[in-house]
C-alpha cells in the first residue's frame, strides 16, 4: 500500500473515532455543565466526577426494548435516525484539523478529504439532515410529529440561507471556497500594534458574517435558543414516538452536527488549526530538526484546533443554560426579517470593501 | 489506483434502478424519497468525473431545496396512495407513453449511431482545470465573466416564476376576503 492510502485509511479513522466520542463526552460536559450553571452537582455517582454515567445510558438504551408503535410505517420509521446520523457523520471530512505534513515526498493534507469544493461540501451534506426529520415526523403517522417535523424542517430551511450567505463576504474576501487555503490565508496580520498582532481571523474582517453564522448554527443544530425540534416542555417534536437506541441516534446526531459546526465556526473565522498565542514560542525553543519538527507542529495544531472546537461546544453549553427558548412566531421572524437581510447587506458591505481594496 | 469503473457501475445502477421506484411506486411520498437516491446517484457521477462543483450543488440544490419543497407539498396535500384514476385516462396515456417511448428509441439509436466518430475534447481537460486552480474556480470565473448575462436572465426568470406562484396561490385568498369585506 503506497503512503496516500495509508494517510487516507488514517485520517478518515481518526476523524471518525474523534466524532463518535464527541457525543458521549458533550453529554457529560451538557450534564455537569448545567450542574455547574444552576448550581447543583450534576451526575456525580457513576465514576470519578461521573463520567461514566454516559456509558451507563448507552447501556441503557442499547439494552432497552425496542418497541415499534403499531401505527408507524415500519421501513421510514427504522431508516429515520440513520438518515438524520449519516450526513452528522460525513461532514467533518472536509475540516482540516492540522497543516500540511510530508511524508516520503508526499504532502499529505491533514483533512480526510481535500475536496476543492471546500465548505460548499459541508453545507451540501448539512441540508440533508432535514430529511431524517421529515422522515422521522411523516413515518410516525402521528398528527403531533407531522406537525413537529413542518415546524422543524422549515426551521432549518430558513437559517440554510442566513447560513449560507453569511459566509459569501469570507468567500469574496479570500477568494477561494477551500478550507485549508482559507486557514493559510487567516495567518497574515491585519493590524499590529508593537508586539500584539491581530492575524486576519475571519472574526476581525467579517464580525456581522460572524453573527449571523453563529445565529444561524444554533438553528441548524437545533440547540437552545433555537430548540424547537425537540422543545420538551411546551411542544411536542418529530421524535415522540421514538424510544429506545432510535431516540438516542437522533440525539447523538445532534452532538456530531455541533462538532461540526464547531469545527467550521472555528475554519473559518478563528484561524482553524493555527498555533494558540504562546504555542509558537514553545515550539520555538524546543529546538527541534527536520521531520520531528513537523509532526511536533502537527501535534500543536491538533491540540490547538481540539482547544478551540471544545470552547465552542462549550459556548452550545452555555448558551443553553444562559437563554430561554424563542417562540416559533419569532424564531421565523428573526430568522427572515433580521439575519436574511442582515446578511444581504454584510455581502454589499463587503463587496463594496473588497472593490475599495480596503480588506 | 483507477477505481472509477466500478464506482461508476455502481451509481448507474442505482441511479437506473430508483428511477423506476420513482415511477412505479403506489405512495407519492416514497417516489419523492426513490427520486431523492437519483439525485444522490447522480452526484456521485459528476463526482467521478472530476465535477465536485456540480456535484455539490446537485446535493445543495436539488437534493437539499428542491425535493425538501416537494416532499412538503406530497405531505400537505397528505396523497398517501395514487389519487389518479388510471382507467378514466388509459387509451389517451398509452397513446401518449407510446410516442415517448418511441421518441426516446429513436433519440438513443441517432446519438449512438453518430457516436462512432470519436468525441473531441474541449479546452477544459482535468489537467488544464488543475492549473488554473480547481473547477469551482474556472467555473465560477466562467460564470460571472462570459456568461453573466445569460445567468442573471435565468435569475430574473426564477424571480418571475416565484412571483408568479405567488400571485396565483394568493388570488383566491384576496377575492375572498373582498367578499368577506363586502
Amino acid at each position: 500500500m503506497s503512503v496516500e492510502w495509508v494517510a487516507v485509511l488514517a485520517k478518515t479513522g481518526f476523524v471518525i473515532t474523534m466524532l463518535l466520542s464527541v457525543a458521549p463526552v458533550m453529554n457529560w460536559v451538557e450534564r455537569r455543565g448545567a450542574g455547574f450553571i444552576q448550581i447543583r452537582r450534576g451526575p456525580n455517582r457513576v465514576g470519578p466526577f461521573g463520567l461514566l454515567q454516559t456509558v451507563a445510558d448507552a447501556v441503557k438504551f442499547l439494552f432497552k426494548e425496542d418497541r415499534v408503535p403499531a401505527h408507524v410505517s415500519p421501513f421510514y420509521y427504522f431508516i429515520a435516525p440513520i438518515v438524520v446520523l449519516v450526513p452528522a457523520c460525513m461532514t467533518f471530512a472536509v475540516i482540516p484539523f492540522a497543516g500540511p505534513i510530508t511524508i516520503a515526498g508526499q504532502v499529505i493534507p491533514m483533512q480526510a478529504a481535500d475536496l476543492n469544493v471546500g465548505f460548499l461540501y459541508i453545507f451540501a451534506i448539512a441540508s440533508l439532515g432535514v430529511y431524517g426529520l421529515i422522515m422521522g415526523g411523516w413515518a410516525s403517522n402521528n398528527s403531533f410529529s407531522i406537525l413537529g417535523s413542518m415546524r422543524s424542517s422549515s426551521q432549518m430551511i430558513s437559517y440554510e440561507i442566513s447560513l449560507a450567505l453569511s459566509v459569501v463576504g469570507l468567500v469574496m474576501i479570500h477568494s477561494t471556497v477551500e478550507l485549508g487555503q482559507m486557514v493559510k490565508l487567516q495567518s497574515e496580520a491585519l493590524l499590529s500594534f508593537g508586539p500584539i498582532v491581530i492575524p486576519r481571523w475571519g472574526i476581525f474582517v467579517q464580525p456581522i458574517g460572524f453573527l449571523v453564522f453563529l445565529t444561524a448554527v444554533f438553528a441548524e443544530t437545533n440547540r437552545l435558543p433555537f430548540d424547537l425540534p425537540e422543545g420538551e416542555p411546551e411542544i411536542v417534536g418529530y421524535h415522540v414516538e421514538y424510544g429506545a437506541m432510535k431516540f438516542a441516534t437522533f440525539m447523538m446526531a445532534e452532538y456530531m452536527n455541533m462538532a461540526v459546526a464547531s469545527g467550521l465556526a472555528v475554519t473559518l473565522f478563528f484561524g482553524g488549526y493555527q498555533l494558540l498565542p504562546g504555542m509558537g514560542t514553545v515550539l520555538g525553543a524546543l529546538h527541534l530538526q527536520g521531520s520531528t519538527q513537523d509532526w511536533i507542529r502537527v501535534l500543536f495544531e491538533i491540540i490547538s484546533f481540539t482547544v478551540k472546537i471544545a470552547f465552542f461546544m462549550w459556548f452550545f453549553v452555555w448558551v443553553r443554560w444562559t437563554l430561554p427558548r424563542f417562540r416559533y412566531d419569532q424564531l421565523m421572524d428573526l430568522g427572515w426579517r433580521v439575519m436574511f437581510p442582515l446578511s444581504l447587506a454584510n455581502i454589499c458591505v463587503t463587496a463594496a470593501l473588497v472593490y475599495k481594496g480596503w480588506v | 489506483m483507477n477505481i472509477s469503473p466500478g464506482f461508476f457501475y455502481v451509481f448507474a445502477g442505482t441511479s437506473i434502478l430508483f428511477s423506476l421506484l420513482v415511477i412505479l411506486n403506489r405512495s407519492a411520498i416514497a417516489s419523492a424519497f426513490s427520486l431523492l437516491v437519483v439525485f444522490f446517484s447522480f452526484a456521485g457521477i459528476y463526482a467521478l468525473l472530476d465535477a465536485h462543483l456540480v456535484a455539490a450543488l446537485q446535493v445543495l440544490i436539488y437534493a437539499g431545496a428542491i425535493l425538501v419543497l416537494f416532499i412538503f407539498v406530497i405531505m400537505l396535500l397528505n396523497v398517501e396512495q395514487a389519487s389518479f384514476d388510471y382507467k378514466r385516462g388509459r387509451i389517451l396515456t398509452g397513446v401518449f407513453a407510446a410516442f415517448g417511448a418511441f421518441g426516446m428509441v429513436f433519440l438513443l439509436g441517432r446519438v449512438f449511431r453518430s457516436g462512432s466518430a470519436p468525441l473531441q475534447p474541449g479546452p477544459f481537460s482535468p489537467e488544464n482545470i488543475q492549473a488554473a486552480g480547481g473547477n469551482t474556480r474556472v467555473l465560477s470565473e466562467l460564470l460571472f465573466s462570459e456568461y453573466v448575462l445569460p445567468f442573471e436572465l435565468t435569475s430574473v426568470l426564477l424571480l418571475a416564476a416565484i412571483i408568479g406562484s405567488v400571485v396565483l396561490a394568493k388570488r383566491g385568498v384576496i377575492e375572498k376576503k373582498s367578499k368577506e369585506a363586502k
